[in-house]
C-alpha cells in the first residue's frame, strides 16, 4: 500500500502577525514557520499504518520557505520518500493553486491513500483535502480521527460535533483530511534530522500547468480588535488573583 | 446563471444543525441585496417532512436517495454539486462544519466557482461580493472580493443568529432526482459519545485548560483550583488529542457546547473552533500571556499573565 502525505509550513502564531505596507498581505520577511499541526497528525496516522501494514509513506510539499526542514523531519520520522514540487511558490499561494499543483504530481504516482491535514490556519479559499480530491477525481472523507486498513479498503472514523462519530467504509484510492491521529504525533530529535539530511535526498518534481486561481482577490487584511470584549485586570499575579476572587464574590459565584 | 442564494442545510439523526438556520438568516440578507430568491437545499431519504422547519426560505429543493439517508461525503458532495449545476445560483452557502467541509470544495471545483472559507460576513454591491474570512486561528481577518458572478462560501458558525433563520411553515418544495451510482464510500454507523464521565454541559462552573498548560504533569494544579471553586475541569482540543484528558471534557466545534455561570479559560488562545463551544457562557474570565490572544475579544474579563503564577495565587485565595 502507498500513502502520500501532502504537508505544508504555516506561520507560527506564537510570533505576532504583521500586515505589510500594501495592507493586502502579511509581512513575511521575519516570519517564523512551523508544520501545519493537522499535517503532523496526517503524517503520524500514515506512519502508524506503515507500522501496521508495511505501507510506504511519501511526504510531498510545495516549494516554500523552510520546506526542506519539514520534509527532512518527515523522513527522520519514517517517511520513505520526500518530494518537493517546484515551479510554484507555496507561501501565500491559494488553496486552489496548491491543490491543482499537488494533483498534477500525485496524479502521476501510484497511491492508495492521500492523507493530509483537515485544514490550515491560512486556507482562505478552502481546505486543501477536498479540493485535492476533486482535482484528482477521487472520493474523500475529511475530519478523520482514525483509519483502519483491511485489504483494498479502509474503515474511517469521521467526527461530528459533541463527540459523535460516523464510520465509513471506503475502497482505495481515496483522499482523507486528517483531524487527529490515533496518538500524539511522534517527536524526533534534531540530531536525527541532521543525520537524515546527510543520507536522504529530496526528489524535485515540476508542478506543470496549474491554470486555476482562487477566483477572488484580497482587498485587505485587518486585525480583530484584541481585548475589545474583555475588561483587563492588571497588577501582579497576587493582585490579579485577589481581583478575580472579588469579582466571583460580587457575582455570587463564590 | 440565476440570482438565487442557496443554503446547503445539514442534519444528523433527524435534527438540523443550528448552522443551517444561521445560514438561512445570513442568506436572507444576501438575497434581499441581490433581489434573488432564498433556496434551502435538503438532502435525505424519506425525510421530506424536515422541510417544514425551513420556513425562512422561499423554496426548498429536496433530493431523496437511499445513499443520502445518512451523511455520506461522496454521495452528498455529488448531490449538492448536481443541484447547484442545475441552477447556477449567485451564492451558495455551506457550513464550516464536518459536513459542509466536504461539500463546499466539491461544488467549487466541479462548477468552477470561487470558494471562500471561514466566512463571518458578506456584503453585496453591484456586480461584486465582498467577504470577510477569519483566518490564523481568529488572529487575522481577511477581506476578499470576487466579481466572478457566483461564489461558494463556507460560513463560520455563529456568523448570524440561528433564531432569525428558524421559521416553521412549509415553503414550496421542488423534488430533485439525483443519480448516485458507483459510490465507493459507504456509511456504516453512527457511534454515540461516551456518557459515563461528568457532563460538562451541566456544570455551572468550568475551569478550562488549553495548550498553555504545557504538559499533563501540570494538570493536578488545575484540578485543585476547580475543586476549590466547586467546578469541573474542561479543555481545548489539543489537550484531548494529546490524550491528557478524555473527549468528554472537550469544549468546542467537535466537542461540547457549554453555557456555565463561570468559564475560566486558562492558556486557551480562542480559536474560532473553541469559541463556538463557549461564547454563550454567562461569565468568561480568560488568563493568557499573549495580550493579542483572540480569547480576550470574547471574554468579559481578561488577565494578561502567566497561568503558572495565577493558578496557585488564585487557589491560595479561595
Ligand atoms: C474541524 C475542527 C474542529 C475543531 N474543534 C475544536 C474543538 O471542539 N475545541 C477546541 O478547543 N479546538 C478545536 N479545534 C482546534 C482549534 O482550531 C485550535 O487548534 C485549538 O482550539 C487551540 O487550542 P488552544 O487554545 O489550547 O491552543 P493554542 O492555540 O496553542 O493556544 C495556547 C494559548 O496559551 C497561551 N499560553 C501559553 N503559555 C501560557 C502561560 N504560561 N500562561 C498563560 N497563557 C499561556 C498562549 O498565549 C496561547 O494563546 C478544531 C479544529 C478543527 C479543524
Ligand atoms: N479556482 C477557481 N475556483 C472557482 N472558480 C474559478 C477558479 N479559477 C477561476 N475561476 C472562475 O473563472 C473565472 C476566470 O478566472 P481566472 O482564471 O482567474 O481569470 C473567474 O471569474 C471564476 O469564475
Amino acid at each position: 500500500m502507498n500513502i502520500i502525505v501532502p504537508i505544508k509550513q504555516v506561520p507560527d502564531l506564537v510570533e505576532g502577525l504583521e500586515i505589510d505596507d500594501s495592507g493586502k498581505d502579511l509581512n513575511r520577511e521575519w516570519m517564523k514557520f512551523k508544520l501545519n499541526e493537522f499535517d503532523d497528525h496526517a503524517l503520524e496516522e500514515a506512519l502508524i499504518l506503515k507500522e501496521e501494514t508495511g505501507a510506504t509513506v511519501t511526504a510531498i510539499a510545495l516549494d516554500s520557505d523552510d520546506v526542506d526542514k519539514a520534509l527532512f523531519t518527515a523522513a527522520a520520522k519514517g517517511a520513505d520518500t520526500i518530494i518537493k514540487v517546484t515551479g510554484v511558490s507555496g507561501t501565500g499561494l491559494s488553496s486552489h493553486e496548491a491543490a491543482k499543483a499537488l494533483a498534477n504530481v500525485i496524479g502521476g504516482m501510484s497511491y492508495d491513500l492521500v492523507m493530509t491535514g483537515v485544514q490550515a490556519i491560512d486556507d482562505r479559499d478552502g481546505q486543501l483535502a477536498v479540493l485535492l480530491a476533486h482535482y484528482l477525481d477521487k472520493p474523500h472523507v475529511s475530519v478523520v480521527t482514525s483509519v483502519t486498513v483491511a485489504g483494498d479498503q479502509a474503515v474511517i472514523s469521521k467526527e461530528y460535533g459533541g463527540g459523535l462519530v460516523a464510520e465509513f467504509e471506503g475502497t482505495f484510492p481515496m483522499v482523507l483530511g486528517i483531524q487527529a491521529a490515533r496518538q500524539s504525533p511522534r517527536y524526533v530529535p534534531v540530531a536525527k534530522v541532521r543525520q537524515i539530511m546527510r543520507s536522504a535526498s529530496i526528489e524535485e518534481v515540476a508542478a506543470g500547468d496549474v491554470g486555476v486561481s482562487s477566483g477572488s482577490d484580497i482587498t485587505k487584511y485587518f486585525t480583530p480588535v484584541s481585548g475589545g470584549g474583555a475588561e483587563m485586570i492588571g497588577g501582579s499575579a497576587e493582585d490579579q488573583a485577589a481581583k478575580i476572587v472579588e469579582l466571583l464574590k460580587s457575582k455570587g459565584i463564590k | 446563471m440565476s440570482n438565487q442564494v442557496f443554503v446547503i442545510t445539514e442534519h444528523i439523526n433527524g435534527q438540523f444543525d443550528d448552522s443551517s438556520f444561521e445560514m438561512l438568516a445570513m442568506g436572507r440578507e444576501v438575497a434581499s441585496a441581490t433581489g434573488g430568491e432564498l433556496v434551502a437545499v435538503l438532502m435525505g431519504h424519506n425525510q421530506k417532512d424536515l422541510a417544514s422547519q425551513l420556513g425562512a426560505a422561499d423554496k426548498v429543493i429536496y433530493a431523496d436517495h437511499e445513499s443520502l439517508a445518512n451523511f455520506n461525503p461522496q454521495a452528498h458532495a455529488k448531490a449538492a454539486s448536481a443541484i447547484v449545476a442545475a441552477n447556477m445560483p449567485r451564492v451558495v452557502l455551506t457550513a464550516y462544519s464536518s459536513q459542509g467541509m466536504e461539500m463546499g470544495p466539491a461544488i467549487s471545483v466541479s462548477q468552477n466557482m470561487p470558494l471562500l472559507a471561514y466566512v463571518s460576513g458578506i456584503s453585496v454591491s453591484g456586480g461584486s461580493l465582498t467577504v470577510v474570512s477569519q483566518l490564523y486561528g481568529g488572529k487575522m481577518n481577511v477581506e476578499s472580493q470576487t466579481s466572478a458572478g457566483h461564489c461558494v462560501m463556507s460560513v463560520l458558525p455563529g456568523a448570524a443568529s440561528a433564531d432569525a433563520g428558524r421559521k416553521d411553515g412549509a415553503p414550496a418544495i421542488d423534488d430533485f432526482a439525483v443519480d448516485l451510482g458507483g459510490l465507493t464510500i459507504k456509511f456504516k454507523q453512527l457511534i454515540e459519545p461516551d456518557k459515563s464521565d461528568v457532563d460538562i454541559t451541566q456544570q455551572p462552573i468550568l475551569v478550562s485548560v488549553g495548550r498553555g498548560i504545557q504538559n499533563s504533569d501540570n494538570l493536578p494544579m488545575v484540578e485543585e483550583l476547580a475543586a476549590k471553586l466547586g467546578g469541573a475541569v474542561s479543555c481545548s482540543r489539543p489537550i484531548v488529542d494529546s490524550k491528557w484528558m478524555p473527549k468528554t471534557r472537550q469544549v468546542g466545534k467537535s466537542g461540547l457546547k457549554v453555557k456555565p455561570k463561570l468559564y475560566l479559560a486558562l492558556g486557551i488562545s480562542g480559536a474560532p473552533e473553541h469559541i463556538e463551544g463557549m461564547k454563550d457562557a454567562e461569565l468568561i474570565i480568560a488568563v493568557n500571556s499573549d495580550p493579542k490572544a483572540p480569547i480576550f475579544d470574547f471574554a468579559h474579563y481578561g488577565v494578561e499573565g502567566d497561568l503558572f503564577d495565577i493558578i496557585p495565587a488564585l487557589t491560595g485565595k479561595l
